[in-house]
């Protein structure tokens, strides 16, 4: 079996921290004083498996489209 | 000429008509609450979204029961044409023609609204704002067009329907509307 490393790419030009991928990846993310999401990693931040729909849903729902998944 | 068919029909065009505009008058709350990043309604902020969209969807879905029935009801006296082009209607154009504008703009609204991740964040919201007209021009046609439209208990539904729209706008409008606003604004003083 192959390794397939999902990471979810936050841009911050887009972001305006509304806050929904915090509440779908609480695992990964957590809001700053202004309400962006901060997650380890910087803007390019890892997701293991068992997160990966959780990605895709926040990916999905992001009212910017600020989020975008990389295999 | 079945006349119980007629009444049922007719029954229906209206009911859903009536259950089409308090699920429009939702959406819009929904919308708005969605929009202002905050946890609305007692729902997580992606909740929000998401019942949104699908309130949205069944106002829709009443709306095409609505204007098919009435298509089919003989007294309506709806033409095809009356779906799409407005003012153009045999009984009452102008109310009438005010559903189609109405009617026009919810599939475009809707099928914006699905291919939103497709067409893009600046697109989508563009086209979105529509529903600012789509929903009072529906309110002002169920009144005008309606056969139960100046009755007193739509015209409390209606009342209820606009001071709840109305107080989400003024709430909109307003610059603490979006979470994090005042944090941000001060930062950036
Ligand atoms: C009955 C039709 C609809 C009405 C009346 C409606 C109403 C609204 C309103 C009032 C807003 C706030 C806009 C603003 O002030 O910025 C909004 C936002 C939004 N609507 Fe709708 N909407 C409808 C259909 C839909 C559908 C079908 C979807 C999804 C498939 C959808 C997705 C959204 C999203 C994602 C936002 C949030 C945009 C943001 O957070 O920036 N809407 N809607």
């Amino acid at each position: 079996m192959t390794e397939r490393k999902v990471t979810m790419h936050i841009d911050w030009t887009r972001c305006d921290g509304r806050g929904l991928c915090v509440e779908l990846l609480p695992e990964l993310l957590t809001r700053d004083d202004w309400g962006y999401p901060v997650g380890r990693g910087g803007s390019e931040i890892a997701i293991p498996q068992n997160l990966e729909y959780a990605a895709q849903d926040a990916a999905a729902l992001c009212p910017t489209q600020a989020l975008r998944l990389h295999k | 000429m079945n006349s119980v068919f007629d009444q049922a029909l007719w029954a229906v065009g209206r009911g859903s008509g009536v259950v089409a505009i308090v699920l429009l008058t939702l959406s819009v709350l929904l919308g708005i609450g969605g929009r202002s990043g905050r946890a609305v309604f007692g729902m997580p902020r992606f909740a929000v979204t998401l019942v949104h969209r699908n309130v949205s969807l069944f106002s829709l879905l009443f709306v095409v029961v609505h204007v098919v029935s009435l298509f089919l009801d003989p007294f309506a006296q709806l033409r095809l044409v009356d779906f799409f082009i407005p003012f153009l209607g045999a009984f009452k154009p102008f109310w009438l023609g005010l559903g189609t504008i109405a009617f026009d703009l919810l599939v475009v609204v809707t099928i914006t609204a699905l291919l939103r991740n497709r067409i893009g964040p600046r697109m989508f919201k563009a086209v979105h704002w529509l529903v600012y007209a789509m929903w009072p021009v529906s309110v002002l046609h169920a009144i005008g067009n309606g056969t139960n439209g100046r009755e007193p208990w739509f015209l409390v539904l209606a009342v209820f329907c606009v001071m709840a729209v109305g107080g989400a706008i003024a709430w909109r409008l307003h610059e603490d509307f979006v979470e994090y606003r005042n944090v941000r604004r001060q930062e950036t003083r």
